[in-house]
């Protein structure tokens, strides 16, 4: 199956969609330092170039990419939501 | 195999891959003549600009770092300096210039006036561009580059494919014996942290880390909210949500290189180090590039997700992108299309292959894609207000 998103690192917390994905469509990642694949169901629309959660993730937790924080979350993430400006913040300015 | 290419030894011995002759004004009010003379004398590139009265100051030496830098730059033959005045500041460029040998002629403009300035100097450059244009490339290694690299209009695709294709060409750059050159002091926060742990020395890491606290200090002092510039609304279309996102997307551009050097903006990178330098730089692409060409970066690597178009007059700034929206809808601005790395129809370093390819090819004379299209940004950077 063609893989829809890829994820940097192994511990991260979100993947990156190299391809548009549905709601609802179960697409299948790549894990680039592992070289594994997993599946994720989209909750939402995600955009060629934009994040999916790859599990549930808190409140005002860190959102982990290549491996390290890129912000903490506004609100609640499931994983398939669409991470983006509307759930994730800067935790520098 | 050592890699070679066809380019122009200079006087000093250094190596360019452009055979410019520059017209250059030493301030905004002798634009006019330059760019009549530029006109005049085929062959020749004016380089008009904002500024060059009134500076004092940190600010005043950042600006003539930044002319006789880009002066000097080996993609350069020869230069006309044209100033209001000869006696003081065109002088102190002109001079700087020419301590690396090549021609260099300055003309004044008070007491002749424009039309008599312009006659003078357009001989000159004429004389000038007849010299340059019989001036032969000679086989040159691959370790006379010194290579700039900053990404601009980044989105996820510059930190999964674009930025690290970069960084693995970084790798082989510096392995061969090239400089290379990384900034962006601005866009590294939230991956400040990688960076400075890459440095050599803890005194390099202190240098680094003063330089990026300066930038945090300004911010602070303005009471500015990034917010909205950093990450840019093409950035966020993009998919990048925040500046760490950003930033760590942005230094796969180094590869796995240690940093070798911390140099102040504009600063004169060393040639044939094999080492990797961070120059303290905007990340506005023209400022940044301006920088680094005024540094001696004879070739820049432009990584680009969303599309940023940008240019320099004497360097070539090479593009490469991931992403395949940009690829499809602005591929005159594309000299390396790397999307096939997201269908996993290439990998990184068949990506990087590709790209060194295009390194040689431009080395070699070939336009890129900024140049044929004409984009010429010269932007001098400025640290605060003229007296």
């Amino acid at each position: 199956m063609a893989v829809k998103f890829f994820v940097h690192h192994e511990k991260d917390t979100v993947g990156v969609a190299v391809a548009d994905i549905k709601a609802g469509e179960t697409a299948t990642g790549w894990v680039m330092d592992t070289d594994a694949e997993i599946t994720v169901t989209a909750l939402n629309d995600i955009p060629l170039g934009h994040k999916i959660a790859l599990c549930d993730i808190l409140a005002g937790d860190a959102v982990i990419k290549y491996g390290e924080s890129i912000g903490k979350t506004t609100q609640a993430i499931k994983k398939g939501e669409h991470v983006h400006i509307h759930n994730l913040k800067t935790a520098r300015w | 195999m050592t890699l070679k290419f066809m380019g122009y030894r200079r006087e000093n011995g250094r190596v360019g891959v452009r055979n410019h002759v520059v017209i250059l004004p030493l301030d905004d009010i002798s634009n006019a003549c330059a760019e009549a003379v530029a006109n005049n004398v085929k062959g020749t590139i004016a380089l008009p600009h904002h500024f060059g009265r009134l500076q004092f100051g940190r600010d005043l030496e950042l600006f003539f770092r930044q002319l006789i830098g880009i002066g000097s730059n080996p993609n350069v033959a020869a230069c006309v300096v044209i100033g209001i005045e000869t006696s003081h500041w065109t002088t102190r460029v002109a001079e700087g210039i020419a301590k690396t040998g090549k021609p260099v002629a300055m003309f004044g403009i008070e007491r002749y006036g424009d039309f008599n300035t312009i006659e003078r100097a357009s001989r000159k450059a004429k004389e000038f561009v007849h010299w340059a244009s019989e001036l032969q490339r000679e086989e040159c290694e691959i370790a006379d580059l010194v290579v700039s690299v900053k990404c601009g209009e980044s989105d996820t695709t510059s930190g999964l494919a674009s930025n690290p294709t970069v960084g693995k060409v970084v790798e082989r750059l510096t392995a061969a014996g090239a400089s290379c050159s990384f900034g962006e002091t601005t866009e590294l926060t939230g991956g400040e942290h990688i960076v400075a742990a890459r440095m050599r020395t803890p005194e390099l890491r202190d240098k680094f880390m003063a330089l990026f606290n300066d930038y945090q200090a300004l911010i602070m002092r303005e009471e500015a909210d990034l917010l909205g510039s950093q990450p840019t609304q093409g950035n966020i279309i993009g998919g990048l949500t925040t500046i760490e996102e950003k930033a760590l997307g942005n230094i796969q551009k180094i590869g796995n290189c240690m940093v070798d050097g911390v140099l102040e903006s504009a600063e004169y990178i060393p040639p044939r180090t094999g080492k990797l330098w961070f120059m303290d730089t905007s990340s506005a692409a023209a400022e940044a590039v301006t920088l680094w060409a005024a540094g001696g970066a004879v070739i820049h690597l432009f990584p680009t997700g969303q599309g940023n178009v940008v240019g320099n007059p004497i360097v070539p700034v090479i593009k490469l992108t991931a992403n395949p929206i940009t690829v499809s809808t602005m591929s005159e601005h594309i000299d390396v299309d790397v999307s096939g790395v997201l269908r996993r129809e290439l990998t990184l370093d068949q990506a990087a292959d590709k790209l060194m390819e295009m390194i040689i090819r431009t080395a070699n004379g070939r336009l890129t894609s900024a140049e044929v299209l004409g984009h010429r940004e010269f932007v001098i950077n400025k640290l605060y207000r003229s007296a």
